[in-house]
């Protein structure tokens, strides 16, 4: 009864006076109703635009050569690494909610997990796009893959790039399974809901014939749990591969230990911001206030000071630690990041990822939809930003004073990075359209349980 | 004659438009248009109109480039690969037969500003490919300079001049024997009063003698002589001491204590090949022997000179004649002492310096800067003798030159007579007057009034485009001729191959004045020597001197000349501002503005690539409150040029040096407007220094491209140096300053090298920072050149650079370089992260790149702590101009855009010294592998070897004390280490 | 032979109930009426239902295990392979087989293989996908996926008499039984 009295002064999971029937209806119609919004058109159009303008970019890079953007010898990468790391960070918060807040049992997860691990498939492609453009020869990307050929030429295994390699494609494999298999009794019940027999051939089609047998449900339930049970690992070692491209390196800034973790953290922090960058507005405007509650906002926002105090913490080990090893160049770097020509990309870092997000104390602004949107939004740059002074301002000035110099984007750096936000809205603009953005099958549950009778059930 | 002309032009000018799209844009303006007004700068501009467009991006500069070589890849260059008709003798193969893929040595000379400097010339089936020193010429002594070895590239610019031109027109070299006939029979009635001849400094005994024979047949003609680094100021201080032109000699091995006055006796100066030497001879220092040379410089720009200098005073330019005064009185070399009262240098620095020279009288020498004034000269002259240095450390010998004249007189007579219309026949062999010429002259002006004008030159400049007649002359390598060393001794300059393009040499031109017209510059070369070499078996002397490269026994004996009392009014010190000239380093007086490799070569000291700037020091910029970049007027005799600023210290305070050379209008794609026109703020007094100016400083801003924009070592020791009094009291002083960690620190077990173990030293103590290195590497790698926009964004691609640190005082600090290439580590960070394996290591411990695995990840590059790996961002290398093919070397790739790059170790002379040993059944011998930048080093400062074979010298150096690893604490394990840097300070200047 | 032919006109019975609880009871009582061949149908998973129709043993975890081990060989032994085997290079002066630096591939490949073990495992079990089932004859079924809980008994079972059946589900209280055509 404790959970009992704990409801009492949080905020429900669903509003009241839902039935499995208005769940169902009330989601699916949001795919199956005829007529398109008109703000959809307008978002969908803008973000399309954007999504050109990558394409764009790319012709012209594949056309001119990597010269086009900003990188010199010593900043051989640039913003497209940094493009990189910033999505891949974004593309973790929907395995993990869906997988590690499964196994930890937290219902509050049902409503937001469906469109968090469809941003996580998109922000995982917009990721994808940077390591194959970023090469000198694009067009020989592929032998970075092993496969065996005439000429014995494999990859060399001790390259963190070649890890990378791996773990973003598994990862991204798997968050697909994964988001797939959750969305099989949906597109059933699509298929069922649907007047065009267009939409219910494909809705039947990607149902698989799903038709709810308790037998399959079982099977169902074990390979979802075995799913998340393999995605919990999976999403701690993607950010922590994608931290080794740095921390395997020697460049003082990039070599330490503190990476994994703090890379880890600094992901989910990026990931939660995001998600709530995109179920603000998603809720208001789609209505789905019952399901997509306050009290979802403010357990992301309590997720996000978490993994915020601790990529704060990261920051002081990596200070610490530069002052503790004694080492000129740690000392060095540490001292030109803080006060270096790079200064102010620090100190806005500082500001949006460290000052900024401790408003979150206060259960005011936590309750605010407006304010907890601002908070993600300055974590949104802030994580970017942090992205920038890692790889630009370590390799900006490393060991030989002689070979230092500076970097900056051109317009092409930019134009690619703003493309690669237009793909990601395009793609999440179709998924709106198209697919349920909220799991029906396991609101359902909610309706049954109103979230609080796991006791009864078990 | 001359309104003809211009209506014969106009018409002309609507024709050649047509021709313009076909054969280049360079049509012919009329002479009007050609005046010194609005109008002609704006017409100028006008031909280039493309060129601010085009250039924004430095790759359409190149791509225009190649267009260009593709479109005037001329009929010549199908015959390019053939050899010379005459038959010349290879250096190293005494029976002269080519196998392919095997590369030939011939013995030549380069020549600049007249004196010869010996090289053996790499020919790859007929084509030279690359320029190495000659270990048997006198002024080589095996190693080159920086001109010598980027003059091939010289050869294959696609901008030469390629077919003789009469106003703007094609013409034939019979049109112009015609022309010469014609005005040659006008002439022979007054003696050739009318005809006049202008040539560049000349030492060539054979150009000489057909001068002579001219000038016998034509009395009233005149030659004059003028290039604008002329020695005029040698001439006159020797003239002062000694009442006629002598040569001086400095022999620097055989001196314990040097003192340069205000100039750079390692570069750019007759003879500085061999003082490196034979300075840095006097500068090794191993187990055995530590001892060494001490050099004070007093200058007025920071010069390798001072860099290397153990004590150096930055002082302006028109104290050091003050200084010298002093000095001399206080050696009692004369009876003046200055006015000046505490003397310039400070008491306690010159007390110093005088007792070390005079304990070492006999032992020292003191050299008297170049571009000094003809007082401090004879005053050099005068204190040398006083210390009795003369036939020790100082020889005289009569002038190189085969006529000496103080070019700046005859230049000015040149343009009297043209004033005073007694010119009608002007024949220029080389050179470029319009451009250079004193400005107060007013050259151009007067040159108007002569009614035929011939330009012979290697590419159309400023000066072809105010002739009648431009002529190509013959590229070093594709003519014969002779020239004098330093030292008088003659080189015969033999061609590797047929002239590309229809170009002629100056033999043939003279021939044809002589009314010889079709003798081959072969021929006369020949002919000449033969009347020389009269003792013996001639064809067999000849033999000898093609295949050494000099002429044996024509060094000029010495002279011991009397020296003149001269008295010197006492000298105050300068006031105000001063402006110092000063040739570019790297394009010389301009004659390489359209040399890519020389432009993008970073500047020693200010490392400045593809322009000249005002330099000043740190001090001076506060107080003017100028920054870098920042574009100053400075204003001399009401004329005055815009130049940007740049901040360099140990630079004099109040002194801005100018570097001549730049702001070349007509030449190349290359060179054009790049840099300031320094020309026109120097005038016919023949100073280099100028006082009196004034400088206004303006809004505008200049993108200057540097190569090192941190001159600190930011406390890490990098560059370890100290004095030899301290390291002989304590030699493990350098280990002390930074830990390697021993290899077995490492968890992995280390690799085992059991056969060859390539490894290189660099000796930081020998090392002048004169780049020659970088630009052998250069030519010898196929290295390309990215221009000015993409220096800006530090993607240079030189694979060994020359790092430079100051130390100390900003006034006066201590330069030290230091050439970075790739180490080849052991335990390399590059290789480790490479995704594909591009990047591997040989079982001889290269460190090696390959290519076409290569997919541009650039993780390499970050990940390696000395930055030497290089990366195509676009497509740099020129795969389309048809000259560019000829000049690559075919021994190594030519990469690829996307592609990663860095040095080999010069991979490819490894293997072939393995073929060879193989083909004789033995192992590489210590110095069977001479790497290009060893190869050229002045100072031998760079040892490459086998480091598992322990009599090699690499291993001996690896050995010694000085050895340490550039970053080992990072536990990189570099094959290529370096010797600490050494000075010799004098013990009562030492501060405490 | 004539009985055959005649269970052959019926895929089966199927019986639609209000919620779970009713179908809960129904299906635990056709379970003890000893009817082995029958499925129940829910729009969400019921907790007790797959026990109460008779789901015995679920293989699925053996599987996805088998997938994880060898991928995780896979991954190891494939770089061993590479790096040792065909083509050996000094990369950096590290060892031949600088095993630490594989662990990571390894791992994912583990990672992958069991997922797809899992996915595809599940999918093959449950023998989907699957074009056609008889139940969907049933108009009525559409809202199995939305609300409403339906129990299945097949005419394939012993126990299976069209009326009998009919009879016992109609005993069960539901809101209507329907004639599954096959």
């Amino acid at each position: 009864m404790a959970t009992e009295s704990k409801q009492k002064n949080q905020a429900p999971l669903i509003e009241p006076g839902h039935t499995f029937g208005s769940v169902s209806d009330k989601i699916s119609s949001l795919v199956l109703n005829k007529k398109t919004p008109t703000f959809w058109f307008i978002g969908f159009g803008i973000s399309f635009m954007l999504m050109n303008l990558l394409l764009l970019a790319i012709a012209y890079l594949l056309f001119k050569g990597i010269g086009i953007w900003g990188v010199n010898v010593p900043v051989a990468w640039g913003f497209a690494i940094i493009n990189l790391v910033w999505w891949i960070g974004i593309g973790h918060a929907g395995t993990l909610i869906s997988a590690i807040l499964l196994l930890l049992r937290q219902e509050w997860r049902t409503s937001i997990n469906r469109f968090a691990e469809a941003m996580t498939l998109f922000a995982v492609s917009a990721a994808g796009i940077f390591p194959l453009i970023h090469t000198g020869r694009p067009w020989l990307d592929y032998w970075l893959i092993p496969y065996p050929n005439t000429m014995a030429l494999w990859p060399n295994f001790r390259s963190p790039l070649v890890w990378d390699v791996f773990a973003i494609s598994t990862y991204a494999t798997v968050s697909l399974l994964f988001w797939y298999v959750g969305l099989v009794p949906d597109f059933a019940t699509l298929r069922d809901r649907t007047k065009t027999t267009g939409a219910k051939i494909i809705y039947g089609v990607l149902s698989m014939g799903w038709r709810g047998s308790a037998v399959h449900w079982h099977r169902y339930e074990t390979a979802y749990l075995l799913l998340a049970g393999l995605a919990t690992p999976l999403v701690i070692s993607v950010h922590t591969v994608v931290s080794f491209d740095f921390a395997m390196g020697i460049v003082p800034g990039w070599h330490a230990t503190i990476f994994p973790p703090y890379f880890v953290a600094g992901a989910i922090y990026a990931g939660f911001a995001m998600v709530l960058t995109l179920a603000i507005p998603l809720r208001k405007v789609y209505g789905l206030q019952d399901f997509i509650t306050m009290r979802h906002l403010k357990n992301m926002a309590k997720v996000m000071l978490a993994t915020g105090l601790i990529v704060a913490y990261g920051y002081s080990v990596e200070a610490f630690t530069a002052w503790y090893s004694a080492t000129e160049y740690e000392g060095f770097m540490i001292l030109n990041r803080m006060t270096g020509p790079y200064r102010y990309v620090f100190w806005s870092l500082i500001i949006c990822n460290v000052a900024v997000p401790q408003l979150l104390w206060i259960s005011k602004v936590q309750n605010s939809v407006v304010g907890l949107f601002i908070i993600a939004m300055f974590v949104n740059v802030g994580m970017w930003l942090e992205r920038y002074v890692i790889v630009i301002t370590s390799l900006h000035r490393d060991f030989l004073p002689s070979s230092w110099d500076m970097y900056s984007g051109t317009f092409w750096d930019w134009a690619t990075y703003i493309g690669s936000i237009g793909l990601f809205l395009t793609l999440m603009f179709l998924f709106l359209r198209v697919i349920p953005s909220i799991s029906i099958f396991e609101m359902k549950t909610l309706v049954i349980g109103r979230g609080d009778k796991k006791e009864d059930k078990k | 004659m001359k309104e003809k002309d211009i209506e014969k032009n106009t018409t002309l000018t609507e024709l050649s438009d047509k021709f313009g799209q076909k054969y280049g844009k360079d049509y012919w303006r009329s002479l009007e248009a050609l005046s010194q007004t609005e109008e002609f700068q704006q017409a100028v501009q006008n031909e280039f109109k493309e060129s601010p467009v085009e250039w924004e991006n430095s790759l359409n500069r190149r791509h225009f480039l190649q267009i260009m070589g593709a479109s005037l890849a001329l009929a010549g260059l199908n015959a390019c690969t053939k050899q010379p008709a005459e038959k010349i003798i290879p250096h190293v193969i005494a029976p002269e037969k080519i196998t392919l893929g095997k590369p030939l040595f011939f013995a030549t000379s380069f020549v600049l500003s007249g004196y010869a400097c010996g090289v053996l010339a790499e020919s790859h089936e007929g084509r030279p490919t690359k320029i190495e020193g000659n270990p048997e010429h006198p002024a080589s002594l095996g190693a080159t300079d920086i001109f010598a070895q980027a003059s091939i590239l010289n050869l294959y610019d696609p901008d030469r001049s390629q077919v003789i031109k009469n106003i703007g027109q094609f013409s034939s070299w019979e049109a112009f024997l015609n022309l010469l006939r014609t005005q040659l029979e006008a002439q022979s009635g007054k003696n050739g009063a009318g005809i006049r001849i202008l040539t560049e400094t000349v030492t060539s005994p054979t150009l000489a003698a057909q001068l002579k024979t001219f000038l016998k047949k034509y009395p009233s003609a005149k030659w004059h002589q003028y290039e604008p680094v002329n020695r005029d100021n040698v001439k006159l201080g020797s003239q002062l001491a000694f009442g006629q032109y002598v040569e001086t000699q400095y022999h620097l091995e055989n001196a314990d204590v040097a003192l340069s006055l205000d100039g750079d006796f390692f570069s750019g100066m007759p003879g500085s090949l061999v003082h490196a030497r034979k300075f840095g001879e006097r500068r090794k220092v191993d187990g055995h022997h530590a001892q060494m040379n001490r050099l004070y410089a007093v200058e007025s720009s920071l010069t390798l000179t001072g860099a290397m200098a153990d004590h150096r005073l930055a002082m302006k330019a028109g104290d050091v004649l003050t200084f010298a005064q002093d000095l001399a009185y206080q050696l009692n070399a004369t009876k003046e002492k200055s006015q000046h009262n505490k003397g310039v240098a400070g008491k306690k620095w010159m007390d110093a310096l005088v007792r070390d020279l005079k304990s070492n009288s006999g032992k020292c020498v003191v050299i008297p800067g170049e571009f000094q004034a003809p007082e401090v000269h004879y005053l050099a002259h005068a204190i040398n003798k006083a210390l009795g240095n003369i036939g020790k450390t100082v020889r005289y010998t009569k002038s190189v030159e085969a006529s000496p004249t103080v070019q700046n007189n005859s230049i000015r007579e040149l343009t009297d007579d043209m004033k005073n219309g007694l010119v009608e026949f002007l024949v220029i062999l080389g050179g470029n007057p319009l451009f250079n010429a004193p400005a107060d002259l007013n050259f151009g002006e007067k040159l108007k009034t002569v009614k035929t004008r011939v330009h012979v030159s290697p590419e159309e400049n400023e000066t072809s485009e105010w002739c009648h007649w431009q002529i190509p002359q013959s590229h070093y390598l594709e003519s014969w001729s002779d020239a004098r060393a330093f030292d008088g001794a003659a080189s015969i300059i033999q061609p590797l191959i047929a002239p590309l393009y229809a170009s002629k040499s100056f033999h043939e031109i003279m021939a044809a004045l002589n009314d010889q017209a079709g003798k081959s510059d072969y021929e006369i070369v020949r002919e000449y020597w033969l009347s020389q070499l009269k003792k013996g078996d001639f064809e067999r002397s000849w033999q000898i001197a093609l295949h050494d490269g000099v002429v044996a026994g024509t060094a000029f004996p010495g002279i011991s000349p009397t020296l003149r009392a001269f008295n010197l009014a006492p000298q105050e010190a300068e006031k105000g501002l001063e402006v110092v000239f000063r040739p570019d380093p790297n394009i010389w007086d301009g004659r390489f503005a359209n040399n890519g490799w020389l432009q993008e070569l970073p500047k020693p000291i200010s490392k400045l690539t593809w322009d000249n700037a005002a330099i000043i020091s740190p001090a001076s910029a506060r107080v003017h409150g100028l920054e870098n970049g920042q574009s100053i007027e400075i204003k001399r005799n009401n004329t005055s040029i815009k130049a940007p600023v740049w901040i360099v210290p140990g630079q004099a305070n109040e002194t801005i040096t100018l570097y001549l050379g730049y702001g070349r209008i007509k030449t190349g794609k290359v060179g054009a407007n790049a840099g300031v026109n320094i020309f026109p703020l120097k005038t016919s007094d023949g100073k280099w220094s100028a006082s009196g100016i004034s400088v206004k400083a303006t809004k505008e801003q200049v993108e200057l491209a540097s190569t090192q924009d941190h001159g600190s070592m930011e406390g890490r020791h990098l560059v370890r140096e100290s004095s030899l009094a301290d390291y002989v009291a304590h030699p493990e002083l350098f280990h002390e300053m930074g830990h390697e960690p021993d290899p077995e620190m490492s968890l992995y077990p280390p690799y085992k090298y059991d056969g060859y173990a390539w490894g290189m030293v660099v000796d930081l103590n020998a090392c002048t920072g004169c780049n020659a290195c970088t630009v052998a590497c250069q030519s010898e790698n196929n290295i390309p050149i990215v221009g000015k926009e993409e220096t800006l964004k530090g993607r240079e691609m030189h694979w060994i650079r020359v790092d430079r640190y100051y130390t100390g005082d900003e006034n006066n600090p201590e330069v030290a370089h230091q050439p970075v290439m790739c180490m080849h580590c052991e335990d390399a960070p590059c290789e480790v992260v490479c995704p594909v394996a591009a990047t591997t290591h040989s079982d001889e411990g290269l460190n090696e790149m390959t290519y076409n695995r290569c997919v541009g990840t650039r993780y390499c590059s970050n990940n390696c702590p000395y930055k030497v790996r290089r990366f195509n961002f676009f497509k740099y290398a020129d795969y389309i101009t048809e000259s560019a093919k000829l000049m690559h070397n075919p021994d190594v790739t030519v990469r690829f855009r996307g592609v990663m790059e860095k040095c080999t170790y010069c991979v490819q002379r490894i293997s072939s010294a393995r073929i060879k040993a193989k083909k004789e059944d033995r192992s590489i011998q210590d110095g069977d592998i001479v790497t290009a930048c060893q190869q050229v080093c002045p100072t031998d400062a760079i040892i490459f070897g086998d480091i598992n074979d322990e009599n090699s010298r690499v291993a001996k150096a690896k050995a010694e004390h000085r050895d340490y690893g550039l970053l080992a604490e990072l536990g990189t394990r570099p094959r290529t280490s370096y010797l600490a840097k050494l000075r010799n300070p004098n013990p009562e200047l030492i501060e405490s | 032979m004539a009985h055959t032919k005649e269970k052959n006109k019926l895929y089966g019975l199927m019986a639609e109930f209000e919620n779970e609880t009713q179908l809960l009871q129904a299906s635990s009582k056709a379970n003890e009426f000893g009817f082995t061949k029958m499925d129940a149908y829910t729009p969400y998973p019921v907790h007790g239902l797959p026990e109460a129709v008779g789901f015995k043993k679920n293989r699925l975890p053996m599987i996805v295990l088998i997938g994880a081990i060898l991928g995780g060989l896979t991954g190891f032994f494939m770089q061993y392979f590479a790096s040792v085997i065909h083509y050996p290079i000094n990369i950096g002066g590290r060892p031949l087989n600088s095993w630490p630096s594989f662990i990571v591939i390894t791992f994912e490949m583990t990672i992958l293989f069991a997922a797809f073990s899992a996915v595809f495992g599940m999918f093959a079990l449950n023998n989907l996908p699957q074009p056609y089932h008889p139940v969907f004859n049933v108009p009525r079924f559409a809202l199995a996926s939305r609300d409403r809980f339906f129990l299945c008994i097949e005419s394939i079972d012993a126990q299976f008499e069209e009326e009998e059946t009919r009879k016992f589900l109609k005993s069960l209280n539901p809101m209507d039984v329907y004639d599954v055509s096959p």
